[in-house]
């Protein structure tokens, strides 16, 4: 019982870094309709300045603090000088060129920071673990990261949900064109959201660097789950992105905690034990799969 | 693609056809080694510190074997069995070098195995993996392994465990072909229970939460984890946050080393893991590298590193026995299996199946008088170990 818990807050915690880097992929694609394979660079990025303000502050917490508006900055340079540029062209175009900025990123963090990733200490405060329920330790740091992530989520959904900023984001959502000939200065909101996508996913690296390490092309292999979920979530959707990433999480930590068990109940251990990884791994995909043929525009999906 | 390769076939054969004639003028040869490794991505980290120890064995030979210029072709995998395909298939076809050298991934090496040693008819010398697909019946005269069978490492870590009477063990590593023989290897030789075991997803499964809840649960009396590079610092970090350093000790192979520990630091402090070559091993060419290494790059080689060292200089010794001369590719298959050089790890022989018949040793994680973190030998695990393989292989 205790495990259970602890592997859905595993889940749960998953789900919500997912999220984060999901929200500013499914905003860019959705409302400005651009594919931004270069968002895990963003990731990255967000990750390296965390490491570098962090050293010159020697705070955890006032390092991401200096880092979140710098990948702000970061990401409104990006759009104003490579992103605008690939609106009006075709999805290959933007994909070959979010694709350049990928390779520039990685080539620009190994110049800066050498090829050799960099390390960011869980900050003292965090790194003991924490009791859940009596007996039932948890690392503190992930606890945070759950906390974090749910407020986020919260301040988002006020965003679109509430705020004038939200409204012309779901308008651009539904009828890009319309709002544009409404006269909404369409430029603006498309710089400030591609800015605000910036700082979720630098937030994200940020946030998963003590569990890991900062390095070169970390964001690219997380970005591939951040597309499987605003696919299943439905593309613009912010609500739908937030289930989708829930979901993924919990699939993913219980397809690899209780799949190989699971199969052996009805397999030989021997076979078991070499199908459960193959389909835990598959089971992310297949669940995108059963989403489309259900709903082609995903779960919450509004335009065709 | 082929027909691309076969205009460029074409086109060399004319070449060479209309040279013929010139070719006995040539002066000066170079002795050409491709070296295909991880330069690029998240794992470069690897690949660097291979770079530096060939450029380190190339300073050491004074640039030249048998009086030719020695002349190394770098190539970058990308971390990606087909890239590194491709790249060999260049090395062999296109830039025509005499030997082909690295890899550190199994699936790399496996993918780009036959390119070189069938299809190139070129000598293939491992500088890191070795996967047991290759060790059995499917060994080739022309691979040689400067490094290990991907299962002796662990197995020596079985065996250490088993003197130290370690009850139960919960094994994890990831789902590729070097994972599935490191696994293979540490079952082989442990006798105590197997409290549990998983396969993560490779390359991109960088959280191990599940795992290691799984694992909290089990309550076993050690991990053994394979988690090369980049992935062993996560799963350190991640082992140390979820609390289990203080109730479950981990043993590794491949997960902590020169490579990893800068970034692991003092969380990796008195773990154990196995390996066939120690920085502190007392011999005088390993004194001599490791002092060399330091000197050059202010930070401690690694295996990898060594490993890479020793391929070169096998290949030295191999082409000044010929003097130069490799145009007889017997003889020079004859003089590699010979081993004829002084490796870092202390001299070592081919077994059967041109894989080294080598002592294992088991190390602590320390940290040295000038506070930097690094692995010193506590043990000697396993003495002129044969992998399980060798006898599967036809070769003599």
């Amino acid at each position: 019982m205790d495990t259970l818990l602890i592997q859905m807050l595993n889940g749960v915690q998953l789900g919500l870094l997912m999220f984060l880097l999901a929200a500013g992929l499914t905003l860019t694609f959705g409302i400005m309709d651009l594919v931004n394979l270069a968002h895990g660079s963003l990731y990255m990025m967000g990750a390296y300045l965390a490491w570098t303000f962090i050293g010159w502050t020697d705070s955890f917490v006032l390092g991401v603090l200096l880092a979140l508006p710098a990948t702000f900055v970061l990401g409104i340079v990006v759009e104003a000088v490579v992103v605008r540029r690939l609106y009006a062209r075709d999805h290959l175009d933007q994909v070959l060129a979010t694709f350049g900025l990928i390779l520039f990123f990685n080539e620009l963090v190994r110049a800066v920071w050498g090829p050799a990733g960099k390390s960011i200490a869980v900050p003292p405060f965090l790194s003991h673990t924490v009791e859940i329920l009596p007996g039932v330790p948890y690392s503190a740091y992930r606890f945070a990261l759950i906390v974090v992530g749910t407020l986020v989520a919260i301040l988002l959904a006020w965003l679109v949900a509430r705020t004038r900023m939200g409204m012309l984001i779901r308008a651009g959502a539904s009828n890009r064109r319309m709002i544009a000939a409404l006269g909404v200065n369409i430029e603006l909101l498309f710089s400030l959201v591609f800015g605000l996508g910036a700082v979720f996913a630098g937030l994200a690296g940020m946030m998963a660097a003590p569990i890991g390490s900062v390095k070169i092309g970390m964001g690219d292999d997380i970005l591939i789950l951040a597309f499987v979920i605003i696919v299943i979530g439905g593309i613009g959707s912010i609500k739908g992105a937030f289930i989708a990433a829930m979901l993924v999480g919990q699939i993913d930590i219980f397809g690899r905690s209780y799949l190989p068990d699971l199969l052996k109940t009805f397999l030989s251990p021997a076979t078991a034990s070499s199908a459960a990884p193959a389909i835990s791994q598959m089971l992310v995909y297949l669940v995108m799969a059963g989403v489309l043929v259900w709903r082609p525009t995903g779960l919450f999906g509004q335009r065709t | 693609m082929k027909g691309k390769l076969f205009g460029t076939a074409t086109i060399a054969a004319l070449a060479t056809m209309s040279a013929g004639g010139l070719q006995p003028a040539m002066a000066q040869e170079s002795l050409k080694i491709g070296f295909v490794s991880t330069f690029s991505g998240s794992q470069a980290a690897i690949g660097e510190d291979m770079r530096r120890s060939v450029d380190l064995a190339v300073e050491h030979l004074g640039g030249k074997i048998a009086g030719k210029k020695i002349e190394i072709v770098y190539e970058d995998d990308q971390f990606k069995p087909d890239v590194g395909k491709a790249r060999s298939e260049k090395l062999v076809q296109q830039d025509k070098v005499s030997f082909v050298a690295g890899y550190i991934w199994s699936n790399v090496l496996l993918a780009s195995y036959k390119t070189v040693t069938e299809e190139g008819d070129t000598i293939l010398i491992s500088s890191n993996a070795g996967p047991s697909q290759i060790a059995g019946e499917g060994c080739n005269k022309n691979f040689f392994s400067t490094s290990w069978q991907n299962d002796q490492t662990p197995m020596a870590m079985g065996d250490y465990l088993n003197s130290k009477g370690v009850k139960s063990l919960y094994v994890v590593g990831p789902n590729y072909a070097a994972g599935k023989d490191m696994l293979a290897g540490v079952k082989r030789s442990y006798k105590g229970t197997i409290a549990g075991e998983d396969y993560t997803k490779w390359p991109d499964q960088l959280d191990f939460s599940a795992e290691l809840t799984k694992i909290a649960a089990a309550k076993p009396d050690g991990i053994f984890i394979f988690y090369p590079g980049a992935h062993g610092v996560q799963f350190v970090k991640q082992w140390v946050q979820a609390g289990l350093n203080k109730t479950v000790p981990l043993y590794q192979v491949f997960s902590i080393d020169a490579i990893t520990l800068p970034q692991q630091g003092d969380l990796a402090i008195g773990t154990l893991g196995a390996q066939e070559w120690v920085n502190d091993l007392p011999n005088e060419q390993n004194k001599k590298y490791v002092a060399d290494f330091k000197k050059k790059y202010n930070v401690y080689p690694s295996y990898y590193g060594a490993q890479s060292y020793d391929s070169i200089m096998l290949i030295a010794s191999a082409a000044e026995a010929l003097k130069g001369d490799l145009s007889n590719k017997d003889k020079v298959r004859a003089e590699m299996k010979k081993a004829n050089f002084k490796s870092l790890r202390g001299d070592f022989k081919f077994g059967n199946n041109n894989f080294p018949v080598q002592n294992y040793y088991i190390q602590e994680t320390v940290k040295d008088a000038a506070g930097m973190m690094t692995v010193k030998t506590i043990a000697t695990a396993v003495t002129a170990g044969v992998d399980p393989y060798a006898a599967k292989c036809p070769m003599k």
